[in-house]
């Protein structure tokens, strides 16, 4: 596929001016080394070796229970490795504050009891205090387009609303990594799509490096530049996606890719029929 | 339309006054008319007279004190080591290996059975009672603190954490908050044993409050101040349970079961 050959194309920077995030500075690299990680006898991480460049867009696709989940948590310091190390970097120096990354969870993980604002300010961290909390809160739910749910309780929303506050609670701290652990797994068809599309909106925006763990390979190759997979505890599969912005879904490259990443993933060209 | 809305808004407010309306009605009405002797029971009409001779010589006043008194002291002493206790075992599991199976077991002795043993320690004064009905609250105080931290979900304690809580933000904000909807459920089942300790209690050992009031009228044959005391009884219990729902609807107005609903 002559990719290069694509983004050089004039038609390509008439669709998507936007679309350079490689080059922000706001993003940082993350250096995985070796990374395992066992639960008692079962090993789920055997080895994970990964450079992802500061600003990009990685997928992490795989079988459920491959342990694509387990190396995000590893990531976020929510597990200790097994063995292995992992760094994030900033032109190449180590940047060891944890709070340079964000997570958004398969589930929202709202407080019930605070209100939306609130519950979006719980991503500022002890900054919540500070004056201009407010402010930079109601700038990020704007964003998400929910200003004017913003004293709603979060029992009121839908599942996609709720993602939503889910989403401005992890960048309003501007973030440089963000890691998104199946955020959009429970939601409808509609509300998936329009969730990936700001999903992207906001990673061109604000520039970090996400690492999105899915399950659905269509989802990985809509939105990332990269879709790794893995399997038996390693990558098996690293596949850069060098398709414009904004990506049609359904388009023929992207379905090309999908069904290629699918055929590996099920590992044999009869197993796809099933696929379909 | 105006009145409308109105009598939708009160109506249940007031269906909830129908039934104790009717049943007194129907009372005065049997004692009127000679179908129930008044050595049964006197009519609610004595009953009032009664309650206002009572508030006339400030008896009532004094009495109902005594009696509100020692039930908030016994309350807050019962419910402050129950919660202290729960909120300990709940988030330490070590506190709960030392502490848990012990008050298990005195949980499981009647507290009214302490009643002879409380009087030969305290005697009949005020300590005897407060510490009755502060061994009465602590239990389903402590129990339900205790089940309240243990069912929060840790999956928001996880995204604290991530989020970079303090210990004690965490408490706070996430923990806390999530056990109160249970701290409640335990503190309206203290407020009733709360009153049924205080009224064992002081009918059987007391020189002052409402069951001091009961028992000395049962010796002079004053029905009518017997039947007062157990109606003041059943007003002040209804007054703490609905004090404790009010206190509910404030703190838990984020919660589903206490939203209002969409118009």
């Amino acid at each position: 596929m002559s990719t290069t050959a694509l983004r050089q194309s004039a038609q390509v920077v008439e669709f998507a001016p936007a679309a350079t995030p490689a080059a922000s500075p706001h993003g940082l690299a993350i250096n995985v080394q070796g990374l395992c990680k066992s639960f008692g006898d079962n090993r789920v991480l055997n080895g994970i070796d990964l450079t992802v460049q500061a600003g990009q867009f990685v997928a992490i696709v795989g079988r459920s229970g491959c342990g694509k989940s387990t190396l995000l948590r590893l990531l976020l310091g929510l597990e200790k490795p097994s063995a292995g190390t992992f760094a994030f970097e900033d032109g190449g120096a180590r940047v060891d504050d944890p709070r340079v990354a964000r997570v958004m969870f398969q589930e929202p993980r709202l407080l019930p009891w605070a209100s939306v604002i609130a519950n979006v300010e719980v991503g500022l961290g002890p900054d919540r205090k500070h004056a201009g909390a407010r402010d930079r809160a109601l700038a990020t739910l704007a964003a998400v387009e929910l200003e004017d749910k913003r004293d709603a309780w979060p029992a009121v929303l839908s599942g996609g609303q709720k993602q939503r506050v889910s989403l401005a609670r992890a960048l309003i701290s501007r973030p440089r990594i963000l890691a998104l652990d199946e955020p959009l797994g429970a939601l409808d068809a509609l509300t998936r799509i329009t969730m990936q599309r700001l999903l992207e909106r906001m990673w061109l925006d604000q520039g970090f490096t996400a690492l999105l763990v899915t399950h659905d390979v269509a989802e990985a190759v809509t939105i990332a530049d990269r879709v790794i997979m893995i399997e038996d505890g390693v990558i098996a599969l690293d596949v850069s996606v060098d398709l414009p912005r904004p990506r049609a879904r359904g388009s023929a490259a992207v379905a090309a890719l999908e069904g290629r990443i699918l055929d590996k993933l099920f590992g044999g060209a009869e197993n796809l029929k099933a696929a379909d | 339309m105006n009145l409308k809305s109105f009598t939708a808004r009160r109506l249940p407010a007031l269906t909830q006054w129908a039934m104790p309306a009717l049943i007194i009605v129907i009372w005065q009405v049997a004692v009127s008319s000679g179908l129930l002797s008044t050595h049964i029971l006197p009519a609610p009409t004595d009953v009032v007279e009664a309650g206002w001779r009572l508030l006339k010589s400030g008896e009532l006043i004094r009495n109902m004190w005594v009696s509100f008194w020692r039930a908030m002291v016994g309350f807050a002493i019962g419910g402050g080591i129950g919660f202290a206790f729960g909120l300990a075992n709940g988030l330490s599991h070590r506190c709960e290996a030392v502490f848990d199976s012990t008050l298990q077991m005195v949980r499981n002795i009647p507290h009214l059975a302490l009643i002879p043993l409380v009087i030969l320690w305290f005697g009949i004064d005020e300590t005897a009672k407060i510490f009755l009905v502060a061994l009465g609250v602590f239990f389903p105080i402590y129990i339900n603190t205790q089940h309240g931290i243990r069912s929060v979900d840790p999956q928001l304690v996880e995204m604290g954490r991530v989020y970079g809580m303090t210990p004690w933000e965490l408490f706070w904000r996430v923990i806390l908050q999530g056990a109160l909807p249970s701290i409640f459920v335990g503190v309206r089942f203290g407020l009733g044993i709360m009153w049924l300790t205080l009224i064992v209690a002081e009918t059987i050992a007391a020189s002052s409050g409402i069951g001091y009031m009961a028992m000395q009228a049962r010796e002079f044959l004053l029905l009518d101040v017997v039947v007062l005391s157990i109606l003041i009884y059943a007003l002040l219990g209804k007054a703490a349970d609905s004090a404790a729902r009010v206190l509910e609807r404030v703190c838990l107005a984020w919660h589903p079961a206490f939203q209002k609903p969409v118009s």
